[in-house]
């Protein structure tokens, strides 16, 4: 509320500090909107691929032969690797879109707040500063994840192409893959555990009564993306996996 | 009572402003916050300094014109306005921070006072009814379900005080803005403007320059009335909704 003591102090009331937007992208709401979207399309997309992963324990006939069968995934009605094109263009525009909405997001929420409290509490904006923080780590490591096992570019061994079994084996027996990998996932998990309650929320589907099970899902969520990707450098590094 | 207050002190809205620090002896744990700072006031008056300004009106939690960050929380300690606050929630010898809500959209005016036009105008953007409303009509000529009505009144009692903006670490007032937008649109009477309503006052608030929100639940931490996180899911769902009916 403004009281009209407030303006007689100082300055004349301030007019209004812009137009408002009636466009879909130009909204806060609109922005996390696509947030959330891209959010959930690449944690669909995580699910399925730490299952895949976990394939790495039953030897390298069936982890290579899954590999092979990503490739052939919708044949005979889609041409070879084109689903894998397919899934590999909708991730790129998610990832896209998430990071463009995340650092827009940012930089807007950083300006309407540019005073500091001379006195600070701890732990204020604890979630805030891990989805930032947590998502220009995850947004690094995708990056040279692809350059490792995709491409090859960065691998440590002699990289070969559909041999990924042997590929990891040689990310993992090193300590640099080993700790850029497990320091990843521990922030996949936590962006997770803060991300998907907040597509939830920003998607409309929060309410007090389902707040214990969103929550119970995004934990759980969390725990075992960052509980299965692990367990395979892990099992690397145990020997488990040779 | 004796307490060290560290106030924030700034002439006007275009000068630099800083923390200064004081004595305040005599305060009784009986006294309301912003009567120790009446204390504080007299005392100062009285050395021929100038007083520090500060909002307030009802002086009874049902207003919304005190502010303050208090140590570093909107309203202070307690689940309460500051005006409700009593020095009894502090010990004797105490240091005290008192700020200003922060916030570009909320710029200080001065000493502890803000502008909060900002609200306001969310409010002229749809915070109403169109409907003539005339004399109370009979109670019961307007059947509103049990459930719609307790939400009507669960988001009615925010008083509009920029605490959840203070509070939020992006500056957003999607609670503020929540409470308003669910308020009508649970009702019949809000109902011919469901749509505009929630589309227009969020355009308005980030028109506004108020931040996004990141789910941090600092504001209905910080909320006086307990006006509850869910709600800014609820005008979310009320967002896209709107957003749907608009283009089909
Ligand atoms: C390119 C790397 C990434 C960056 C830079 C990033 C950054 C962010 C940031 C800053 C937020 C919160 C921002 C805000 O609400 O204002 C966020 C939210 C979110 N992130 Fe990410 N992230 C990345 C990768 C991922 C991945 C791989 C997933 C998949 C699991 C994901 C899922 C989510 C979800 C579901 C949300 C919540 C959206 C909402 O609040 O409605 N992010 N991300
Ligand atoms: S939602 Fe709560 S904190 Fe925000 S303006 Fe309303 S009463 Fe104040
Ligand atoms: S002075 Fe009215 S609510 Fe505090």
């Amino acid at each position: 509320m403004a009281l009209a003591s407030s303006k007689e102090a100082a300055a004349p009331a301030r007019p209004p500090s812009g137009t408002p937007s009636r466009g879909f992208w130009s909204s806060t709401l609109g922005k996390k909107t696509v947030m959330a979207v891209s959010g959930l399309i690449m944690l669909g997309y995580l699910v399925a691929h730490v299952a895949g992963n976990l394939k790495v324990f039953f030897g390298p006939e069936e982890f290579d032969g899954y590999a092979h069968w990503l490739r052939v995934m919708g044949a005979p009605v889609l041409h070879h690797e084109w689903a894998l094109w397919i899934v590999r263009i909708v991730l790129l525009a998610a990832v896209g879109a998430h990071a463009v909405s995340a650092y827009q997001l940012s930089r807007r929420d950083v300006r309407a707040r540019p005073t500091r409290y001379a006195h600070r509490r701890k732990g204020s904006s604890y979630a805030t500063r891990t989805m930032r923080w947590g998502g220009i780590i995850v947004g690094l490591f995708i990056v040279w994840h692809v350059l490792d096992l995709t491409t090859g570019t960065v691998h440590p061994g002699g990289f070969e192409q559909g041999k990924p079994y042997q590929n990891v084996i040689d990310t993992f027996s090193t300590w640099y893959g080993n700790t850029i990998y497990i320091v990843a996932m521990l922030a996949v998990g936590l962006h997770v555990r803060h991300g998907f309650w907040s597509a939830a929320q920003t998607l409309g589907a929060g309410s007090a009564r389902r707040d214990r099970a969103l929550r119970l899902v995004a934990n759980g969520l969390a725990l075992a993306l960052t509980a299965g990707f692990i367990a395979v450098p892990v099992g690397v590094m145990t020997g488990v996996v040779n | 009572m004796k307490l060290n207050l560290r106030v924030w002190r700034q002439k006007n809205d275009a000068a630099e402003g800083a923390m200064a620090t004081y004595q305040v002896d005599g305060i009784s744990p009986d006294m309301s916050f912003l009567e120790m700072l009446d204390t504080l006031n007299e005392d100062l008056i009285l050395r021929g300094e100038d007083p520090v300004a500060f909002d307030h009106d009802c002086r009874e939690g049902i207003c919304g014109a005190c502010s303050l960050v208090i140590n570093g929380d909107a309203h202070g300690p307690e689940r309460t306005t500051t005006c409700q606050l009593h020095m009894r929630s502090f010990r004797d010898g105490d240091t005290v921070d008192v700020e200003p809500w922060r916030a570009s959209a909320f710029p200080v005016v001065k000493d502890l006072v803000v502008d909060r036009s900002a609200f306001d105008r969310i409010i002229q953007a749809g915070g109403y009814v169109t409907a003539p409303t005339g004399a109370a009509p009979e109670a019961h000529a307007t059947p509103v379900p049990k459930a719609d009505a307790e939400s009507a009144f669960e988001h009615a009692e925010c008083i509009g005080c920029g605490a959840c903006v203070a509070a939020c670490p992006n500056g957003s007032a999607m609670l503020f803005t929540s409470a308003k937008v669910n308020h009508l649109n649970v009702l019949p009477q809000g109902a011919p403007e469901r749509e505009t309503r929630v589309l227009d006052m969020v355009a308005r608030m980030d028109a506004e320059g108020f931040g996004g929100c990141t789910l941090t639940g600092e504001c209905a931490t910080a909320c006086p009335k307990g006006i509850p996180l869910p709600s800014i899911s609820a005008m979310n769902r009320e967002w896209l909704r709107a957003r749907r009916k608009a283009k089909g």
